[in-house]
Formats: structure tokens, C-alpha cells, sequence
């Protein structure tokens, strides 16, 4: 039976069972990328957006204060030209300015990673910044009243709760960059996209390879949203926690669970 | 008795508006000194540039003779001499009781993980929060929270600690609690600086009360000459107020 006798069903198996590989290879690329630059963005975006935080300090030279808006402006503009152009064009804008401008052939993989997590970060910067922004100031004093250093109180009191505060953010745009990963194709990264590209182009079967390819990449997004809640949850610890009875410091005896909804022990 | 804090010619302003005025005076060694007035009169943010979480405008801080707003003492070191117990508590949400009153100790004052925590227990069963060492602050009461943020306040060894208003963000059936925990601080000779609405606590748990009126000392000295016969109109009829009730 040829391909133009199949019915609907028929012709997504064929796909299924022809391009099962190279689908899973697209599948396994997209994922491959969208978690490292997902990873790299927030490194990125985490540097950024503490930075844009930092107030000078009142008893900082001309020249501290100085460095530091040239560098929150070098920042600043990251943040604007990467947030407002479209990535589709930033990726053949480096890859093939790159090449041609500076004689540098990036690879595909390392030029990919550099055009998602750049992208990324941008967006990341300011979410961080919010995020940082979102922790109740009480908590700076409580953390700098007990003589914590301003690193100190970043590191140990606000970032932690500033990470707990963007963890959606952070999963939303993981889940963007799967689905976004697909504007690398103008650069030939053989990810999802590429593949349904290919397989489309190659049997004319727009409509199947395209059922076929949105299925897969809705498995990707679900699956990953359910594993950041999960993250999220075990972040949050339980709602319940365990009462120290007699020596606490021995920790001897058992512990008594106390049940916060039913308010006491059980 | 040895004075740990003198505050000289204090002054604060925000833009142009002067919210302390000249503020002259002495923390000596177990002091409990209650700061009373109304809203607005500088009480906090008197207490707020003793502990440089505002920077005064001018005027001297010495601590021990050093003076504080020039540099003299590091500030971080300074702030660990000197403690804060806060309206809203401020404990670390994202630690438990415990590691909220371990934190400061292992990283600001480098202290082991077995001494800051027998350290941390210690304070925790004086405040009555041994059992909940594994709760995060928002499994607690407020009563229960700012007991805890005493703990962490005290487990640095403080020369001095300050209360800025702890019982104005509470139920008043967790009032009690807290105050108890204050009054056998002030029993066991704990230098403190409490700014206050609760007229009984400033009466039976202090040796000197300070009145505080538009950003100026109105009037100071011992519970009975406040309240028993205050000197100044003024400060008679902010004590009226209280009486009436």
C-alpha cells in the first residue's frame, strides 16, 4: 500500500514506524538543548539580575560607583537587545556573522547552546531582579541585624528564597525553549522541528508529520511541567513537621509528628 | 555601672523631614530601658540607627567609646554585639527554628556545628520552642515566631538587645507569651533597649523609661517618676491616655 491509499491513522503509524529514530534523535536534541541553555540562562540570568540589584554603597569612591553603572548599563542593554529581537534572527545573525565576519565557524551544537542561553538569560535577568525583589525586605534586616555581610545575606537568606519565588518562571521557560528550540532549524540543528521538516519534505504528509511531531513535543512540555511541580513541592518541604520531645540533643527518643492542619500531635 | 552605648547629639532626617531631633543618652550595662510614645515620635528609627539599619545624619554612636557612624568598629562585627528583635519577626523562611538560630553562629561568628547547636537549644528551651525545632516559620504562631526570633537574637551572645515593638504585630492572647520571655531576660541581667506600647511592661520590667515626643526626648527616668509624676504636660497626656482605658 502506498503512502497516498493510507487513511489519516494509517499514514502517523507509517511515520511512526519510519522516522521512529530520527524523531527520537530530533526529540532527544531539542531536549538536549532546551535543559543546558535552560540551565545556563538562569547562570546567566542569576549573575544578571543580582548585579542590576546591587545599590552602591553609601561609603563606595566616584570610581566604584562609576564601574558599576558602566557595567549595569553594558547589562541593561543585554537585557533590552536580547529580550527584543526576535532569536530566530539572532541565530543567523551569529552563526553566519560569525563565519563570515570573523572567519570563527562555530559548530552547530555550541552555536545553538550560545543563541538559547544568551536568549535566556536576558529573560531570566529580569525575572531574577523580580524575584529578588519579591522577598520580603524584612528578611535583609533580620539577616543583617545578626551581623550577616551583604554577600552573606544574598547567598544564604535572599537568593534561596528568590530561586523558591521563580521556580515557575523557571519552568515556564524551560518549556518555552523546548517549543523554541525549533527556530535553530534556520541554522540546521537537526532538533524536532528539523525532523518534521524532513519527514514532511520527504513523504508530503504535512498534516500527519505535523499531529505526529506536536504530540511529542506536548509530551516533552507536560512531562516537564509535572517534574517542575514535583520539584517545586519537595522545595516547599512537608506541611507537616516533627515534634522534638525530651532531649533534643541526643535526639534519643522518637520523634512525634505534628499535624499543622489538625493542630497537635497524632 | 559601665556604659556600653552613648548616643550624642543624635539627628535623622529622611529628605526634610527631621524624624530625630538632638538625641542625647546612655546604655549602661544591664540597663532595660522602655522607649514610650506615639506613633511617629522617632521611637523606632531611633532604634533602627542604633542598630545602622539607618544611617544617621549626624551625631555620635559610641560603642565602648567607638564610634560607629565613623567607622571605628566594622560594622557586621558591631551588629553582632548588638541585637535586633523586630515587630514582624523576620525569621529566615527558608530554615527551620533551628537553623535559624544556628546560621548566624556558624557563619558570622565561625562557631562549630555542635556548639551553635547546643548553643541554639539552649536559648530555644529558655524562649519554651525546643519542641519545634523542625518547624519552618510559617508553620508557627506569631507568638511562637517572634519567641524564636528572640532565641536567634540572643544565641550570638549579644551585649545588647534591641526590641522594636515585638508584641505590636500579635494576637493579644499571644501578648503574654512574649513579654514573659522579656521579663526573665531583664531578670537574668540582659542589657535591653525596648520600644513599646505596653505601659505595664515599661512600669514593672524597667529601670529607666524614656518618652519620646517629635523626634526629641520629651522626658526620662526612673518607671515611678514617669509614671507615678511626670514632669512634662506633654508627657502626662500620653500616660492619660493609657490610664483611661
Amino acid at each position: 500500500m502506498s503512502i497516498s491509499e493510507m487513511n489519516f491513522l494509517q499514514r502517523m503509524l507509517y511515520i511512526l514506524q519510519e522516522y521512529s529514530g530520527s524523531l527520537l534523535k530530533g526529540a532527544a536534541t531539542t531536549m538536549a538543548i532546551a535543559i543546558i541553555c535552560t540551565l545556563l540562562g538562569c547562570v546567566i540570568g542569576f549573575a544578571v539580575g543580582l548585579v542590576q540589584t546591587i545599590e552602591p554603597h553609601r561609603k563606595d569612591g566616584l570610581f566604584k560607583r562609576g564601574f558599576l553603572k558602566v557595567v549595569k548599563f553594558i547589562l541593561n542593554a543585554y537585557v533590552e537587545i536580547f529580550r527584543g529581537t526576535p532569536m530566530m534572527l539572532q541565530a543567523a545573525f551569529i552563526y553566519y556573522g560569525m563565519s563570515s565576519v570573523f572567519g570563527i565557524n562555530l559548530g552547530m551544537w555550541s552555536a545553538a547552546i550560545i543563541i538559547v542561553s544568551v536568549n535566556t538569560g536576558a529573560y531570566m535577568a529580569e525575572t531574577v531582579r523580580g524575584g529578588i525583589l519579591s522577598v520580603d525586605p524584612g528578611q535583609r534586616e533580620g539577616a543583617r541585624a545578626i551581623g550577616m555581610s551583604q554577600f552573606q545575606t544574598m547567598i544564604l537568606v535572599i537568593l534561596p528564597q528568590a530561586l523558591r519565588n521563580i521556580m515557575p518562571q523557571i519552568g515556564n521557560n524551560l518549556i518555552i525553549n523546548i517549543k523554541d528550540t525549533c527556530v535553530l532549524s534556520i541554522i540546521g540543528t537537526v532538533e524536532l522541528f528539523f525532523t518534521f521538516k524532513s519527514i514532511s519534505g520527504a513523504l508530503y504528509t504535512y498534516f500527519e508529520a505535523a499531529t505526529v511531531t506536536m504530540i511529542i513535543y506536548f509530551v516533552l512540555t507536560f512531562a516537564c511541567s509535572r517534574i517542575l511541580r514535583y520539584i517545586e513541592s519537595r522545595m516547599d518541604g512537608p506541611s507537616n513537621f516533627d515534634l522534638a520531645t525530651t532531649d533534643t540533643l541526643a535526639f534519643t527518643s522518637g520523634l512525634t509528628r505534628y499535624d499543622s492542619k489538625k493542630g497537635g500531635t497524632c | 555601672m559601665e556604659t556600653i552605648l552613648k548616643v550624642e547629639h543624635l539627628v535623622k532626617t529622611f529628605g526634610t523631614n527631621e524624624v530625630l531631633k538632638d538625641i542625647d543618652f546612655n546604655v549602661s550595662k544591664g540597663d532595660v530601658i522602655s522607649i514610650i510614645g506615639s506613633s511617629g515620635s522617632g521611637k523606632s528609627t531611633l532604634l533602627r540607627c542604633i542598630n545602622m539599619l539607618e544611617e544617621a545624619t549626624g551625631g555620635r554612636i559610641l560603642y565602648h567609646g567607638k564610634d560607629i557612624l565613623r567607622g571605628e568598629i566594622d560594622e557586621d562585627t558591631y551588629r553582632t554585639k548588638v541585637g535586633m528583635v523586630f515587630q514582624s519577626f523576620n525569621l529566615f523562611n527558608n530554615y527551620t527554628v533551628l537553623e535559624n538560630c544556628i546560621i548566624g553562629q556558624t557563619h558570622v561568628l565561625k562557631r562549630g556545628k555542635e556548639e551553635a547547636k547546643a548553643k541554639a537549644l539552649k536559648y530555644l528551651s529558655k524562649v519554651g520552642m525546643e519542641l519545634y525545632i523542625n518547624a519552618k516559620p510559617r508553620q508557627l504562631s506569631g507568638g511562637q515566631k517572634q519567641r524564636v526570633a528572640i532565641a536567634r537574637a540572643l544565641a550570638m551572645d549579644p551585649e545588647i538587645l534591641l526590641f522594636d515593638e515585638p508584641t505590636s504585630a500579635l494576637d493579644p492572647e499571644m501578648v503574654g507569651e512574649v513579654l514573659d520571655v522579656m521579663m526573665n531576660l531583664a531578670k537574668s541581667g540582659m542589657t535591653m533597649l525596648v520600644v513599646t506600647h505596653e505601659m505595664a511592661f515599661a512600669r514593672s520590667v524597667s529601670n529607666r523609661v524614656v518618652y519620646m515626643a517629635d523626634g526629641r526626648i520629651e522626658e526620662e527616668g526612673s518607671p515611678e517618676e514617669i509614671f507615678s509624676s511626670p514632669k512634662s504636660q506633654r508627657t502626662k497626656d500620653f500616660l492619660s491616655r493609657f490610664n483611661d482605658k
